[in-house]
């Protein structure tokens, strides 16, 4: 895009700004104060945050109170002679004291709120999340509750809100817009949920403001936190921490149901995961035309990697371009093992752990090898990856 | 003076001069075009999130600018601008012919056009500028994400340099300060300013070193195959934050102390009264800077530290409210009983303590770190930090520039633009950051190119704000131009009961002063 668009879409921009700008109305939503939290813990966290705001206000106006005395009574066109004092010990020693035992005052609930959120024993259900640039990966590591042990998906931006969020779409904004994933994680009500927190490339965090969670997902650490939901609901938040390009698009979604409902969902997720598996495992097996591959490669192509190198291959900003790329035009192997284990210091991810399958790799080789003017003419079958 | 230290003239007037007023002149000038550098990415940014959806520029762009904002506006604008204010008025205020170390006190400047130069110019390479090229990993460069940038060494090398720069512009200002006061100033006799500057020096030997091993051992992560903060090496990426946080934090008190400082001089001027509490204003700043060194961790709350150190840092840093509050009251009783008047200098005083308090109260909030967990990374971070760098630094340096510009340039500033550049700046910039807390505490991250539709009105609110800011900031430099072309010319004593060495000169303060140290009694 050139510099000369960029002032006309401004231009634009502001036109409609000042035309339409306060006509924007979300009256739903609270935006003035902090979210109020469906979990006990997140509760005490709001009542703290209330309180220490309404000293601030007491305090402020005691002293703007003060000031604005002075500015309007002590000022010289009203005759104000100034006065000779510049020290005084025992007002010095008084307004030092009162926000050190103000301070005191707070520390204490605050203390005991801290703890609470601390202690991460004795939960009902375990969920470990990883964050990946940019997306969410679930791993359901221990239940109580119900059978969820062995649950695991990968959970991004939903469809209509990644492609509503494209530079100049222009597109109606859905329902949820920004906030909506294509899968989210079901937990049970009432049951304390501990959430283990990691990443695999950069740092991000993990956030939904209802439950009153926070918490960086490191690569090569893994943090505990918790929550209980004391209500049924979906929750919804987002990555906190700036984690690349599009760490403004990797949403979040509780979704809180009943014991019953959860253990429901859970028997089905398990269902649905081993049917896919054996579906992947056959189609690993198989051989693929070129126009299969090219196609299925199109629409992986579309989900996975246009973000970064474009739409058609031609990269955009830090990111390379893969038309005549030496990867494209090198061996078979180097690009298949690029796209599957990714580019240690780079943000080219390790695709086969992020989801993608044997036949997904195959067709996606295939496809930026023979796409926009690249052609190297070779077919990648799902077995050359799968060693 | 005698005729042979005449003013040179030319562009080797200004490459080779050693006089602490051209040298406070040259850093006042850059961290202006610094100010309007980074204030133009702020446009972009507001630009971008006035409404919901993306229709200015791609993330990765967005990201660059918000990085670079934050790089710019720290070491650029704000930094260079204090430095500047202490060359131009140090030496005047403790009665010094110069800085001590005058040569070094040429090289410390110029060594920061060639900083900046290294930290814009990756944005201009590689082909399509609207591609976003430069770092994109946010003003605090956190591992592993900065370590993807492929342009890193660029940025590594700019801020070595700019910590050349601060580095010998401290110990300059330590040295003239320590051995150059006029006989009869004793410590405890120096001119607020000083004091702050004194203490801010010592704060900035104590860190730049740090930041620059931090930022070498990214270098050699990168390019070398070290692993200091790879996790898959043995490393740690959390010991980057801790690293970079020790810097960090007394990074945030050098850029507001030498404020307190202006701020404790124009007050006593305009209240007509002298300032209250001056010995425990001096133990104030010292504690803070204390302080400063042992709460960086308040900015890791989340990283998932064991709760004995959350408790620790929680307790630390609300520990920095008490002499913070004690600064604010010493303000308040200072104008209390006063003989105000409200020229435009005691104006944007006034506005600093409401404002800078402002940004106080929520820094106690953001301080518990309970309740951190829910502010940490969102709006009301940015509100926070905004309140006291801009409201606060910035403020305080426009409120230097308007109460010495008549002793620098012999000329009175005009004074209906001036009134107009305060008035529209005090509403802009509250309209611009106060919502910026609703949408934060309402659950908007910061460092996001785009949001949920909830956020869009405030959002829109801000980015009115912002562009009228920065609109008044236009303002601000035609006044400059204006002061320094004419105007009404200034009376050597300039305000009507300032005290100081420097109202002892005439006005314009001639290139030479104090050959002969005057008596301080």
């Amino acid at each position: 895009m050139s510099v000369s668009k960029v002032t006309k879409k401004l231009g634009r921009l502001l036109l409609t700004a000042f035309l339409f700008g306060p006509a924007m109305a979300f009256a739903e939503y609270s935006t003035l104060n902090m979210t109020e939290s469906v979990s006990n813990v997140g509760q005490q966290m709001y009542d703290l945050h209330m309180l220490v705001l309404w000293i601030c206000v007491v305090a402020g106006v005691l002293v703007f109170g003060v000031i604005i005395w002075s500015i309007i009574f002590h000022r010289k066109s009203k005759g104000a002679k100034p006065a000779h004092f510049h020290e005084n010990t025992t007002i010095e020693v008084v307004w030092t004291s009162i926000p050190l035992i103000i301070l005191v005052a707070i520390a204490v609930p605050a203390t005991k709120t801290l703890l609470e959120y601390e202690d991460t024993t004795n939960s009902d259900l375990t969920i470990k999340a990883t964050g990946w640039q940019w997306k969410w990966e679930y791993d359901y590591i221990d239940d109580k509750v119900g059978d969820s042990k062995g649950i695991r998906f990968f959970s991004s931006l939903s469809k209509e809100s990644n492609d509503a969020r494209q530079l100049g779409a222009n597109k109606e904004f859905p329902e949820h817009y920004l906030l909506d994933v294509d899968k989210r994680i079901v937990v049970p009500v009432g049951k304390k949920v501990r959430i283990l927190t990691t990443a695999s490339d950069v740092i991000h965090s993990w956030w939904v403001p209802e439950l009153a969670i926070k918490r960086d997902a490191i690569p090569g650490f893994i943090n505990e936190s918790w929550f209980q939901a004391e209500k049924e609901g979906v929750y919804r938040g987002q990555c906190a921490e700036l984690c690349g390009k599009d760490h403004g698009f990797m949403p979040i979604v509780v979704e809180v149901k009943s014991v019953e409902g959860y253990k429901q969902w859970a028997l089905a997720a398990k269902g649905d995961a081993s049917k896919a598996a054996a579906a992947a495992a056959a189609a690993s097996g198989k051989s693929y035309t070129k126009a299969e591959l090219m196609a299925k490669g199109q629409a992986v192509y579309k989900k996975s990697c246009f973000f970064c190198h474009g739409a058609n291959g031609e990269g955009t900003g830090p990111f390379p371009a893969l038309v005549g790329s030496k990867i494209i035009t090198g061996p078979v192997a180097a690009h298949i093992n690029i796209v599957a284990n990714g580019k240690p210091n780079t943000a080219m991810a390790a695709f086969a752990k992020q989801g993608l399958s044997a036949l997904d790799i195959a067709a996606v080789v295939t496809y930026e090898r023979n796409a926009w003017g690249n052609n190297m003419g070779d077919i990648v079958q799902p077995s050359q990856v799968s060693q | 003076m005698s005729e042979h230290h005449a003013a040179p003239t030319g562009i080797t007037r200004w490459l080779f001069t050693t006089n602490h007023k051209d040298i406070g002149t040259l850093y006042l000038w850059f961290s202006f075009i610094m100010l309007l550098l980074g204030g133009s990415m702020a446009m972009v940014i507001r630009s971008e999130l006035m409404y919901p959806g993306m229709q200015v520029v791609d993330p990765n762009f967005f990201n660059m600018m918000t990085t670079m904002h934050g790089l710019i506006m720290v070491f650029g604008a704000i930094m260079p601008a204090m430095v500047g204010l202490a060359n131009w008025l140090i030496p005047m205020m403790i009665g010094a012919p110069d800085m001590a170390l005058p040569r070094m006190n040429n090289w410390s400047f110029w060594i920061l056009p060639g900083a900046a130069i290294l930290l814009v110019a990756p944005m201009f390479m590689g082909g399509d500028f609207m591609a976003g090229q430069g770092p994109a990993f946010g003003w605090t460069f956190y591992e592993p994400l900065s370590g993807q940038y492929g342009k890193l060494a660029f940025f590594v090398f700019a801020v070595h340099l700019l910590g050349f720069s601060s580095i010998m512009g401290s110990i300059n200002i330590i040295a003239t300060i320590l051995n150059m006061r006029a006989p009869g100033m004793t410590l405890m006799k120096m001119p607020m300013f000083v004091w702050t500057w004194l203490i801010t020096a010592f704060l900035l030997i104590a860190v730049m070193p740090v930041l620059a091993g931090v930022v070498t051992m990214m270098l050699t992560d990168k390019y070398f195959g070290t692993s200091f903060f790879d996790a898959a090496g043995g490393g740690d990426p959390v010991m980057f934050q801790h690293v970079f946080w020790f810097f960090g934090h007394p990074e945030v008190y050098i850029m507001i102390l030498p404020a307190f400082g202006v701020v404790s001089m124009i007050i006593p001027t305009f209240a007509r009264k002298k300032l209250f509490g001056y010995a425990s204003m001096v133990y104030a700043t010292a504690a803070i800077a204390f302080l400063s060194f042992i709460v960086w961790a308040h900015h890791m709350f989340t990283v998932g530290m064991p709760v004995a150190g959350e408790l620790y840092f929680m307790y630390a840093t609300v520990m920095i409210a008490v002499p913070t509050a004690v600064k604010v009251f010493n303000w308040t009783a200072t104008m209390w009983k006063g003989s105000m008047t409200f020229e435009i200098p005691m104006l944007w005083a006034i506005a600093f303590v409401f404002m800078f308090t402002i940004g106080g109260f929520t820094g106690l909030m953001l301080g518990l770190t309970p309740v951190d967990f829910q502010y940490h990374d969102t709006y009301f971070v940015v509100a926070h930090f905004h309140y006291v760098l801009v409201t606060g630094s910035l403020f305080a340096i426009i409120a230097a520039f308007y109460y010495w510009v008549p002793k620098w340039t012999g000329n009175m500033y005009p004074p209906l633009l001036s009134k107009i550049h305060f008035w529209a700046s005090l509403i802009s910039v509250n309209v611009l950051f106060f919502p910026q807390h609703f949408i934060g505490l309402a659950g908007m991250p910061r460092r996001i190119p785009d949001y949920a539709v909830q956020f869009a009105d405030w959002n829109y609110w801000s980015s009115i704000g912002g562009f009228a800011f920065g609109l008044s900031q236009i303002l601000f430099l035609v006044i400059v131009i204006k002061t320094i072309k004419g105007g009404e010319k200034a009376t050597d004593q300039v305000w009507e009961s300032a005290e100081g060495l420097e109202w002892t000169i005439p006005s314009p303060a001639p290139y030479h002063t104090f050959a002969t140290p005057p008596e301080v009694k």
